[in-house]
């Protein structure tokens, strides 16, 4: 799994690629949660237009950025969802706490 | 009527993850799936695959077995380890119950086999492994 962040004033974007599972999930993590904490980032949009296939792993993956942020009064959303993907998430009733939003760019503007 | 068979094993490493879903998905496809029903029962694999590594055995160096046996249209996958095997199954069949939160697990691997198969069935013995069985009627392309 491959990651690419980018920032937007207090909002730290990931656009993430390849095979999200049990074996890459620890690595997305420990690596989106340094550079939250790093810059003090409140705000999170995880994009998942490269995301080529994700089991339940990948709802701990959200659900806990979600956790860690909801903490401190901060936002977790999630972009560019594909069916595949969704079907997973949804299983989860994930959606009740954490927005899908159609592109980066209207997750920007909304979060 | 067609029938085929195969066997893998492999070791307890996550790596190996990535391997079996693929793996599986390779042998399913002389069944002419469609993309959402090859994603389903790469998923299901994953899934049974992650409980093994994480919940069935402590080190990465035991071995899980997958057999995958096509019957007609119908594909059966079954996933094995020779593990502590499950202490609760009422209990960890339950959605979104996972005996390890310590890993951010969302508790939902059942749930998606389930979901993704259109049957599951699970054995375990404790002290001595679990069996998961899985099965998905492919619908034939006309």
């Amino acid at each position: 799994m491959h990651l690419n962040f980018e920032n937007n004033e207090d909002k730290l974007i990931v656009y993430m690629s390849g095979e999200l599972d049990h074996h890459s999930a620890e690595e997305v993590r420990n690596i989106i949660d340094d550079r939250l904490e790093r810059d003090s980032y409140n705000k999170l949009i995880m994009d998942f237009g490269d995301v080529t296939f994700m089991d339940s792993s990948g709802i701990g993956v959200v659900i806990g950025r979600y956790k860690k942020l909801h903490m401190r009064s901060g936002k977790v959303c999630v972009t560019n969802i594909k069916s595949s993907v969704k079907r997973v998430f949804e299983l989860s009733g994930m959606f009740k706490i954490i927005m899908l939003y159609d592109d980066v760019e209207q997750a920007i503007n909304n979060i | 009527m067609c029938y085929n068979k195969i066997k893998i094993e492999f070791l307890s490493k996550s790596q190996n993850e990535s391997f079996a879903r693929v793996a599986i998905a390779a042998f399913a496809s002389q069944l002419d799936p469609t993309i959402d029903e090859i994603t389903d029962v790469k998923t299901a694999v994953s899934e049974a695959v992650t409980n093994a590594i994480i919940h069935g055995y402590e080190s990465e160096d035991e071995t899980i077995t997958i057999e995958a046996i096509i019957n007609g249209t119908e594909l059966t996958v079954i996933v094995h380890d020779t593990g502590k095997g499950i202490d609760n199954l009422e209990l960890a069949m339950q959605p979104l119950y996972t005996s390890r939160p310590d890993l951010e697990r969302s508790g939902m691997g059942f749930t998606v086999m389930e979901t993704f198969m259109d049957s599951l069935e699970v054995k375990s013995d404790k002290g001595r492994g679990t069996s998961i069985i899985m099965k998905k009627i492919f619908n034939p392309l006309s």
